[in-house]
């Protein structure tokens, strides 16, 4: 019994997993398609490049609010570019990306200069970030892209659509930098409790700063991809997203209050919501009851997993 | 002869692999203040549990008057009398001190709070026991030692006949502790009993008429405090005879690896010493003399407002710990848990953490290094934990500090400032913090030990400088160095007991 708790435990969400993976194989003919399967990648490609950069912010103890603006923002700037001033699709998502970094830096010296809660800092900008891309795009869609700048969004290498493989390289790169790197575990440490962090020589501030201009640069990356995507620039795009990240991240194992947690957590958390997503729509669910689905889902999973990790504290 | 209001009989309670309580048995008299001892791990608190009801022993008896209970339920304790004063306090810092007293218990007149009664109960009820508290102040501005003074009277407006105190004098300085000891007896004579669970024999001979002693989770021995000393006690409570001697020191060079001059601060002020390589120099003073802070300030963690700082005779600039750790330096804070060690972190890697420089592969951890650097510490340190990922949190006060050691051995500190490194834990496990430290000036690193406890300064330090109101008072070399002449200098320190006081007797 005890051993099984602590599989269960530990193993988990990745029981959830498989079994979502399981009964929507068998409810529906067209989910084990290889057709499918790239749909799925490919679809949640942005939000798995975003929640890198979430974990990040959450295993410091921190929230990142503003990562869905930061999106549509990205989106706007590059389209902008692109359309308005012609610019070369590369160079356009070069200053995308910048502006979407600015907002990162804006969020992090908020946070660690101004000392107001990530929670508040990034919440201010959400709300200011969109309303600055309502002002740029008058709150009118932008179209007319250059035909190579589709390729990021649609196009293939081999067998791979580009945004999953982006998806890969950025999973790999947090990979990575998490347990390879003295950064990696200093973001864990600072989580874990920022005055013993200090004292044991680590630049809490520095670190907390650099952690959100990466979230919104990955946040930024997600936005190009996006926008390549849809190939039109809508000033609502990227609304909610925040809610999406934030949910996979804490679906993975992340503990909302830092320092705890794992990567590859955090991969199984995305897959269960582009499955669970993606799983819906074939069945032909209505999209009132996705939303509630969703929510449930969450709170199930989570719940399950702190009620085994109580009891067997207990024990 | 009072008579006896509580008995437990046979207690016996099992964690699967772990006996915590076995065929334990324990009682308490009327009015009897009763010393629980027992190293980490022996039990104390899973006995105090089963009292408190927070668990449901797997057999046993709880004899209370003439009634016989297998278990408690945690409300049921509370009815019959039965309170844990706990290290961390359960009180609301916003509300003030009747608010708290009465949370739970309101005292109501037509639905609403009658303010008025309640007031007036607390004040009657801090007279009693001789608090000097006005009931509307606010919890938030008391100190630690008058905050513990409420959670005891809340216990007594709650009619408790069973005070259990935890470790109570752990935060508290020599003045409060005279003060809870006051409080204590002005219990006794209500007829409440105490059982008293300290770290500190000292205050077991000044308080208790009887003492219990548990070991790995059995029942050693019950004895009357005027029949034992403090030899004896320890040897009851490690199973062995223990040295209650201090290794030997005298590894100092002639060679000052560290000098301040005029250190100012906020709360002292124009501070100058030295220290040698290999020497242990302790700092002694009352709570508040500013011996934290002077620590904090070399170690980066706190501003300086003036003064220099000489490390191997160079001039330094230290703005934060980061620069300290550079050069050499490693503190040990008081506050462990909140300062020293990384609770939801692994062994590894609050033992690494100061030191990622050193175990990098271009700029990638190398784990191979790290597993080496880990093993090699534990092994020499001694530390317990089943394996490197097991999480801090999970591992005895000793071991913990044994891992604070361990992160500043693998950063290669030379200079450690070691802040209280034996508070809260277990006897045995200070014996090994001491020998670890003359190990560590017998390879070359310097120590600087603040500790209130005067024996261990006395007896592991090569000199002691003492402070008082944040300025350095004198300096005593190891040969000329008594308790008296310490307190003398420290001003309004008294010697506590090692047994039994005259008064108990």
């Amino acid at each position: 019994m005890r051993l099984n708790r602590k599989i269960t435990s530990k193993y988990g969400m990745l029981f959830i997993l498989i079994a979502l993976f399981i009964f929507f194989s068998l409810s529906s003919k067209a989910f084990l398609t290889q057709q499918n399967i790239t749909n799925i990648l490919r679809q949640f490609a942005m939000l798995g490049v975003s929640a890198v950069g979430m974990t990040f912010i959450i295993l410091t103890g921190g929230i990142d609010l503003s990562v869905g603006s930061v999106m549509g923002f990205t989106g706007v700037i590059a389209a902008i570019g692109m359309v308005n001033f012609g610019l070369n699709p590369f160079i356009a998502c070069l200053f995308a990306l910048l502006s979407s970094s600015l907002v990162g830096a804006i969020n992090g010296l908020a946070i660690t200069k101004f000392k107001i809660p990530p929670l508040i800092a990034t919440l201010g900008m959400l709300t200011s970030v969109r309303g600055i891309t309502y002002i740029l795009t008058g709150g009118l869609p932008i179209f007319g892209f250059p035909e190579s700048f589709n390729f990021l969004g649609r196009g293939m290498i081999g067998p791979l659509p580009v945004p999953v493989l982006i998806m890969i390289l950025i999973f790999l790169l947090g990979w990575i930098v998490l347990y390879k790197t003295r950064y990696g575990r200093h973001l864990y440490a600072i989580g874990g409790n920022a005055e013993v962090a200090r004292l044991s020589g680590i630049s809490v501030q520095k670190n907390l700063f650099f952690t959100y201009v990466l979230s919104a640069l990955f946040t930024g990356l997600a936005g190009i991809i996006m926008l390549s995507r849809l190939n039109s620039c809508q000033p609502t795009t990227g609304t909610g997203f925040e809610l999406d990240v934030i949910t996979a991240v804490v679906l993975g194992g992340i503990s909302i209050a830092g320092g705890e947690g794992s990567f590859i957590g955090v991969v199984i958390g995305i897959f269960i919501i582009g499955i669970l997503t993606n799983g819906m729509i074939l069945m032909n669910i209505y999209e009132y009851y996705q939303q509630l689905i969703k929510g449930l889902v969450l709170l199930l999973a989570v719940g399950i997993d702190q009620y085994y990790k109580h009891s067997g504290k207990n024990t | 002869m009072p008579e006896i209001i509580l008995s437990m009989q046979d207690i016996t309670k099992t964690y699967p692999g772990v006996v915590a309580l076995s065929n334990v048995s324990f009682n308490i008299k009327k009015g009897e203040v009763h010393g629980l001892l027992g190293e980490n791990g022996a039990g104390k608190s899973t006995l105090i549990k089963v009292l408190s009801g927070a668990i449901k022993p797997d057999s046993g008896k709880i004899i209370l008057g003439d009634t016989v209970y297998s278990h408690f339920e945690p409300r049921k304790a509370l009815d019959l009398g039965i309170v844990v004063i706990y290290q961390e306090l359960n009180l609301i810092p916003y509300l003030s001190v009747f608010e708290n007293i009465f949370l739970g218990n309101e005292i109501m007149k037509h639905k609403l709070l009658d303010d008025r009664v309640m007031i007036e109960k607390t004040r009657q009820i801090l007279k009693n026991l001789q608090i000097n508290i006005d009931p509307k102040q606010k919890i938030k501005d008391l100190s630690i030692a008058y905050q513990q003074m409420i959670e005891i009277a809340k216990a007594v407006s709650q009619k408790a006949n069973i005070i259990i105190m935890d470790e109570p004098t752990a935060p508290l300085s020599k003045t409060e502790v005279d003060n809870l000891f006051t409080l204590i007896d002005n219990l006794k004579k209500q007829n409440i009993s105490i059982i008293y669970i300290s770290h500190r024999l000292e205050e077991v001979f000044a308080l208790t008429e009887r003492v219990t002693v548990l070991r790995d989770g059995k029942h050693i021995s019950t004895l009357d405090t005027c029949s034992t000393n403090r030899k004896k006690l320890i040897s009851l409570m490690v199973g062995r005879e223990i040295a209650d001697t201090y290794p030997p020191g005298g590894y100092e060079k002639n060679k000052k690896v560290l000098e301040v001059e005029g250190l100012t601060g906020k709360k002292f002020k124009d501070i100058s010493f030295y220290l040698k390589e290999g020497e242990i120099l302790g700092i002694a003073g009352l709570v508040g003399a500013g011996r934290t802070e002077v620590g904090r300030a070399i170690f980066g963690a706190d501003p300086l407002v003036k003064g220099k700082i000489f490390i191997q005779g160079k001039e330094v600039k230290i703005s934060s710990p980061k620069d300290s750790i550079n050069l050499g330096l490693g503190l040990m804070p008081e506050d462990r848990k909140e300062q020293g060690i990384l609770l939801k972190l692994s062994v590894k890697h609050n033992v690494t953490l100061a030191a990622l420089k050193s175990i990098l592969k271009r700029t990638f951890i190398s784990y191979r290094s790290e597993n080496n650097i880990v093993n090699q510490y534990i092994k020499e340190l001694g530390i317990k934990t089943p394996h490197l990922e097991q999480k801090a949190m999970f591992l005895s006060g000793g071991n913990q500090q044994k891992i604070v050691l361990a992160k500043w051995m693998a950063s290669k500190s030379k200079i450690l400032i070691f802040d209280e490194p034996t508070r809260g834990i277990d006897v045995g496990a200070k014996q090994e913090i001491y020998e670890l430290m003359r190990k560590l000036t017998r390879e070359g690193i310097s120590i600087i030990m603040i500790s209130s406890e005067m024996p261990e300064l006395i007896g592991i330090s090569d000199r002691i400088l003492v402070m008082s109101n944040g300025e350095i008072k004198g300096e005593l070399l190891k040969k000329e160095v008594t308790q008296d002449k310490v307190l003398e200098l420290a001003a309004g320190f008294s010697g506590l007991p090692e047994e039994c006081s005259d008064e108990v007797k």
